[in-house]
């Protein structure tokens, strides 16, 4: 195994983990909610009422996110049909396995959840194997 | 109030995917690629968000209520069944594809990148048909189910 040490950023990932983890819990203790983004996103679907002003609002709070702050410059190399594909799978994925790396990943595995460990599992294991078919047998 | 408390949320969480490097797909890919030049720095992330995650999610399960009073919505389902496994199996299939999960590419799109706009709007296609699906398939099995 080679480490990419160009790209490898210890400090700053770990800061911007700590403020993903400051976010859920001011949503969870603030709000009483699971800051899980395709469960908020999805659920707009499916409306019910008291249930889509908080989730708007959450969802303004991420769009608003660059104008405070850029990141750095994005490497998209998936093509349009990658892209239309890519997000077909992860819209019918995420809702159907119930969460994606927000709600499963980091709000179900801080809750010690095995339900969020299998999912999270899961979704590790095929995007390992996903990327190493993109990047070594395509 | 309550909108406040969840734009805030929101706006901290976006920071904080722009701050980690999660809204850039080659990291993300770098990251998932452990037999190429591997990229840890997601470990981190997760690794970042689990630590303050864990306290307040375990602070959240004492309590009965929000500290506003409202109520706590916590997950109560434990069930690991086939939807689970197969629905992140497909998400992860995705996620490897084009190094997009749900928040980073909302917070890209909204960074005015023209591909994470493709991302989403074939994302919330996916949503969709997974609604209008569920409508059709499942709802009739419970209604069935529930009187027979």
């Amino acid at each position: 195994m080679t480490i990419d040490w160009t790209h490898f950023t210890p400090w700053t990932s770990l800061a911007g983990g700590v403020l993903i983890g400051i976010a859920a819990a001011m949503l969870v203790l603030l709000n009483g909610r699971i800051a899980g983004v395709s469960g908020i996103v999805g659920g707009l679907f499916t409306p019910r009422h008291g249930e889509i002003a908080w989730r708007l609002a959450f969802i303004a709070g991420l769009l608003a996110a660059p104008v405070l702050i850029s990141g750095s410059m994005p490497r998209i190399d998936a093509s349009f049909g990658t892209l239309v594909v890519a997000g077909l799978l992860v819209g019918v994925g995420t809702s159907y396995g119930s969460g994606c790396t927000s709600g499963h990943g980091v709000c179900g595995l801080s809750r010690l959840s095995p339900r969020s460990l299998a999912a999270t599992a899961a979704f590790m294991v095929a995007g390992i194997a996903t990327a190493f078919v993109v990047r070594h047998l395509a | 109030m309550k909108a406040l408390m969840a734009f805030l949320a929101g706006l901290v969480f976006g920071v904080g995917l722009l701050v980690s490097g999660m809204t850039d797909p080659g990291k993300v890919i770098g990251f998932l690629d452990v037999a190429g030049a591997w990229d840890p720095s997601l470990a981190f992330v997760m690794g970042g968000a689990v630590l303050i995650g864990f306290f307040a999610f375990r602070l959240a399960g004492r309590r009965a209520k929000t500290f506003f009073g409202g109520v706590l919505h916590l997950p109560n389902n434990r069930d690991i069944d086939k939807r689970l496994v197969a629905g992140s199996v497909v998400f992860g299939v995705g996620w490897g594809l084009a190094g997009f999960c749900p928040g980073p590419a909302l917070v890209s799109f909204a960074s005015g990148q023209a591909k994470a706009a493709i991302f989403v709007a074939a994302m919330l296609a996916g949503m969709l048909i997974y609604t209008a699906a569920d409508r059709l398939i499942h709802e009739p099995r419970r209604r069935a189910r529930q009187s027979g």
